[in-house]
């Protein structure tokens, strides 16, 4: 039989995406072969991580009470830093933790393993360690992949191969990354004891906090974040690479006098520093999606289609990556003719809602153009803060004209006013 | 244990890595490097594998964390061919 080694569907990449279409497809009795280069699934991915787990009811369910997450947030956090101080806002909300809780923080190696493991379990065939080099085209046509001196081949092949998607690129669908268009996460992992954890941010220990933080990257564009897991602590910052790159700094010192921050370090303090990693991470929302994401065999998925949606406070990469997942499953499930399964696919995100989801915050990436947001502003906002809780028995200034003295201090009205514009325009 | 300011090879070594010995995958043209302006290499590797040794910029694929940051920055060309690693190779993350 030449079909034999034929697949229906060969997915490259079992992350949240990859792992998405796989398990949809092999639960509809699709013979699947999902494609993994890192020796378990998890093991080459990085993430801040949280997951809103929508996603994961989505797709089935209850689903999310199988998958290994660790806290569900039920606090969110805004911090803004300068060189002594700092200004937290915190945002506690039970009912983020109620039902099916909003969102959870997640670790990578164990989450990515145990959806993989899902797929498996529907008859699907997981192999890990396998290095896909490059495309099989025929009539212009995607039919397979080629793996070393391995050839495999399918109905159709989905690229759910991350940020850096070597295999869109060498579909022609998309040239490689712009500078401006990806972000640098560095992550640190700590582990810290549980009971540790809950009492430094006011937890339970089923539940957790989860803190964005500006001030901290000397000035670039970007924002650092914090995640409680179960007995660890997920602490990183995503740089805009374009400002890093324009400065002397190495990333990595920025990141690690962060760590040290006398606001941060008695967060982590006691804890054990268990692993460090980087990624790339979409930066750019709805207008970074490539206008082509298909072609005849060929679907591309989750960060490989460079799907995110950052807001500052709401940083959303996993759910859009299940999604589209998904999406694409559906659209192969319904497809009656291979030149029509791309069109379905972009109409499912549709559906689906993602497309909606990232035309929301369309604009919102313009706001990360504000530079005085990551240096002046969180300086403004704690020298205020300063002003208003110091006593030190002199006479006190008026509340106006010392507030106004701060303000005066740090910005003009003038640029005051052209922020305020740019972001009111961005929202 | 108290946490600290943690050096390149410090946070390298929380990590698990199986070296493809003789088989970089990323490929570097140190004379092309030589003649950039700007090696912004330098500062954005999250893994500084990119460091100056006598004035040139060296490069060191062990430590690699596999981001793809030096092939989207690299302005100079030096980075002339960028791949991940071959199978089983690299890093291996176990939490992240």
């Amino acid at each position: 039989m030449a079909d034999e080694d034929k697949f229906d569907a060969i997915i490259v990449g079992a992350g949240p995406a990859g792992s998405a279409c796989a398990y949809t497809l092999a639960k509809e009795g699709k013979n699947v072969l999902l494609l993994e280069r890192g020796n378990s699934a998890g093991s080459k991915n990085v993430s801040g991580g949280r997951l809103y787990t929508y996603a994961l009811e989505l797709l089935e369910p209850d689903m999310y009470k199988r998958a290994p997450l660790q806290r569900k947030i039920v606090r969110e956090q805004i911090m803004l830093l300068n060189d002594g101080g700092a200004t937290t806002i915190d945002y506690f909300n039970p009912a983020f933790g109620e039902q099916v809780p909003q969102s959870y923080s997640v670790v990578r190696a164990e989450l990515d393993e145990w959806f993989a493991g899902e797929v498996e379990s529907h008859g699907a065939t997981l192999a890990s360690g396998i290095l896909v080099d490059d495309l099989i085209e025929e009539n212009g046509k995607i039919v397979g992949i080629r793996s070393g001196t391995d050839e495999m081949r399918a109905d159709i092949v989905v690229a759910a191969d991350g940020v850096n998607s070597l295999l869109g690129q060498k579909a022609g669908l998309f040239p490689d990354a712009a500078p401006n268009s990806v972000g640098l996460g560095v992550k640190e992992t700590i582990e810290l004891p549980d009971n540790l954890i809950s009492a430094r941010f006011g937890v339970k220990d089923t539940e957790g906090a989860a803190r964005v933080a500006i001030g901290c990257t000397d000035g670039i564009s970007g924002g650092a974040f914090l995640y409680t897991n179960k007995g660890s602590i997920s602490l990183g910052i995503v740089f805009n690479l374009v400002e890093a790159a324009k400065q002397k700094r190495q990333v990595q010192d920025i990141f690690q006098d962060f760590k040290m921050h006398p606001a941060i370090q008695p967060l982590i303090e006691g804890g054990t520093s268990v692993e460090y990693g980087a990624h790339l991470v979409p930066e750019l929302g709805y207008s970074g999606i490539p206008k082509r994401l298909h072609r005849e065999g060929f679907l591309v998925v989750g960060d490989a289609a460079k799907f995110g949606i950052n807001t500052g406070l709401i940083i959303r990469g996993m759910d859009l990556a299940i999604v589209s997942g998904l999406a694409a499953a559906q659209a192969i499930l319904k497809s009656t003719s291979p030149s029509q399964t791309g069109e379905l696919y972009m109409k499912q995100l549709e559906t689906l809602l993602l497309t909606a989801n990232q035309r929301a915050y369309e604009n919102f990436h313009n706001i990360f153009e504000i530079s005085r947001i990551f240096n002046v502003y969180p300086k403004l906002a704690n020298e205020a803060m300063q002003f208003l809780f110091t006593v030190d028995g002199k006479t006190p200034k008026p509340m106006i004209s010392g507030m106004l003295g701060v303000v005066k201090k740090n910005a003009t009205f003038g640029q005051l006013a052209s922020d305020g514009w740019k972001a009111f325009r961005s929202l | 244990m108290s946490i600290k300011k943690l050096g390149p090879e410090e946070l390298l070594a929380l990590d698990k890595f199986s070296v493809d010995e003789g088989h970089p995958h990323i490929l570097v043209d140190k004379a092309l490097c030589a003649t950039c302006a700007l090696q912004v290499c330098l500062v954005v590797c999250p893994a500084r594998c990119y460091r100056l040794k006598d004035d040139q910029v060296n490069f060191e694929y062990a430590g690699c964390l596999e981001c793809g940051t030096c092939r989207v920055m690299c302005t100079g060309k030096g980075v002339t061919s960028w791949n991940y690693p071959r199978a089983t190779f690299g890093v291996s993350f176990r939490c992240s």
